[in-house]
């Protein structure tokens, strides 16, 4: 009996077009958060850590009721843009991104806080715009923290069960993404499939996370 | 020349100290700022820098306004033509000395470097003698090189004003000794105006053209090093200011141990001498001879 690849290979798709837009968001958003002296920082960190928290399902429900064509932000797309996000990939990646970024902005917000402020404070004074100073100065000495963001929102969006199953349902080729079909071939009990997809599963999130300790221990070796 | 007058309340352990300062820097001075622990030195410093922003005043370089609290202008440090070397040094781990150098001397991004800039920085890794050091990452020195880092990359952008946060305080005598003279060197050859915070009145003599002095926030005293260090004891004799850190009785005298400096020095003393004293005080020791028990008229020890 031979698997069909497809779910795996939407799950991938999904988790790296997710852990690429979370990167380009969280970063400055991090970057933000650690930075700001503002009196609502207690308020974005909260947002940002809701999907921590909050039960996929309440998550996929109000996402659901948002993407729906007979609500305004779902009829708004629908019309402006002919975009349908409900049961559809870029539902998907929009519910991931949301799902998924405490799990990007967190390690990167420690990352930033556990730098040195004397940094910054040297980039500045040795006439460096901020932007620069970031790609520069402050990535490069924190990689360990950008190496951790990463992996996890990926192994995050691979294991998302609850969202994905509310807001994409079990489209083949469209929303069915891995772990929507260990589901769909448990409740059918063709247990033998089950079984492959949840194995393959296993052993991803196992050697990603390995990655991310090998590789930590080793930057943290050569860093003073 | 820079003209300074600020004003800044700061929160302190001891409450609100409000850090008062009108001065002004002459072209090529290395001015020195002394004075206890927060008193403000360092505050001072960081709103030379930009680093922090005053209540009120103003700072004018070379006829470029900086900061004017009363006209709402405040250049960002990367504005201000200043190099600073911080406590901590800050040196840029992920960068190797010669990019570190390099990092403020080049424009932009600070990624390529043009045939003057490359010239330059050989010069600067020349000047401080890290020429063989340079491919190395800032983790492997030791601390006396990680500090020239620091000083060749703050000169590096040839500022107009630098900013030297206590930058000898973490080395022990020996390499104080020798980059004290490093620094003297880079400064003659490159006569930037210089601000150095400074607990020690060793480095201000061998350092500063002038010193100001501060104490709870203000410039008690400002002038050359000997104005302000020299002057107000030129009428008295010989007093080494000493803590008593025991008192023995041998027989008929007193053998008094008295930290002086970093020495400990055992004096002999009678009753009278040591009236009113106990361990742990601060007195002025002043010689009065050679004979301690003589009945001289004074004694050997001033309450301090």
């Amino acid at each position: 009996m031979s698997l069909d690849w497809q779910p795996l290979w939407l799950t991938v798709q999904l988790a790296s077009l997710t852990t690429l837009l979370l990167l380009l968001i969280g970063i400055p958003l991090a970057y933000a958060i650690a930075y700001t002296r503002s009196r609502f920082k207690p308020l974005v960190e909260t947002l940002v850590s809701m999907p921590l928290v909050l039960p996929p399902s309440v998550l996929g429900f109000y996402l659901l009721l948002a993407f729906s064509p007979q609500h305004a932000f779902g009829a708004w797309l629908e019309h402006g843009f002919h975009v349908q996000l409900a049961f559809s990939f870029a539902g998907l990646v929009l519910a991931s991104v949301i799902f998924s970024l405490p799990f990007m902005v967190q390690p990167l917000q420690a990352g930033f806080q556990h730098l040195p402020l004397s940094l910054i404070e040297a980039s500045r004074t040795l006439g460096k715009p901020d932007h620069v100073t970031l790609l520069r100065v402050l990535l490069p000495n924190m990689k360990g923290a950008v190496l951790t963001a990463v992996v996890l929102t990926f192994a995050h969006t691979v294991g998302e069960f609850g969202v994905v199953l509310m807001i994409g349902g079990n489209i083949p080729g469209v929303t069915r993404v891995a772990s929507i079909a260990v589901y769909d071939q448990v409740e059918s009990l063709q247990y033998a499939s089950a079984h492959r997809y949840a194995a393959v599963l296993l052993l991803l999130s196992f050697a990603t996370l390995l990655l991310v300790y090998v590789l930590n221990r080793r930057w943290r070796a050569v860093r003073p | 020349m820079i003209e300074i007058a600020l004003s800044r309340r700061l929160a302190h352990p001891a409450g609100v100290l409000h850090l008062r300062l009108e001065q002004h820097i002459d072209d090529g001075a290395l001015v020195a700022l002394f004075g206890p622990s927060g008193a403000g030195k360092t505050s001072l410093l960081r709103m030379l820098a930009g680093l922090h922003t005053p209540d009120a005043g103003r700072i004018v370089v070379d006829g470029v306004v900086w900061f004017d609290g009363a006209a709402g202008i405040n250049l960002p440090p990367q504005r201000r033509s200043i190099g600073m070397v911080f406590q901590d040094y800050a040196l840029f781990p992920n960068l190797s000395v010669r990019a570190n150098v390099a990092y403020s001397a080049a424009a932009g991004a600070g990624k390529g470097v043009s045939a003057d800039v490359a010239h330059w920085v050989d010069e600067l890794l020349a000047m401080m003698q890290l020429g063989g050091l340079q491919h190395q990452l800032p983790a492997t020195l030791s601390g006396g090189q990680r500090q020239r880092v620091a000083l060749a990359r703050a000169v590096a952008r040839r500022p107009t004003l630098l900013l030297l946060d206590e930058p000898l305080a973490a080395l022990d005598t020996a390499l104080r000794l020798q980059l004290q003279d490093d620094l003297a060197q880079l400064h003659r050859q490159l006569g930037v105006k210089t601000v150095m915070v400074t607990h020690s009145i060793g480095e201000v003599f061998r350092l500063a053209d002038r010193v100001w002095r501060l104490h709870d926030g203000e410039v008690g005293a400002a002038g050359t090093p000997a104005e302000v260090f020299l002057q107000p004891r030129l009428a008295g004799r010989l007093a080494l200011r000493a803590q008593i850190l025991s008192m023995q009785r041998e027989e008929v005298v007193i053998i008094v141990s008295l930290l002086i400096g970093q020495e400990i020095v055992d004096i002999i003393a009678v009753d009278a001498d040591v009236e009113g004293l106990q361990v742990g005080d601060t007195v002025l020791l002043s010689p009065r001879g050679f004979d301690a028990i003589s009945s001289a008229s004074r004694g050997p020890f001033t309450k301090a």
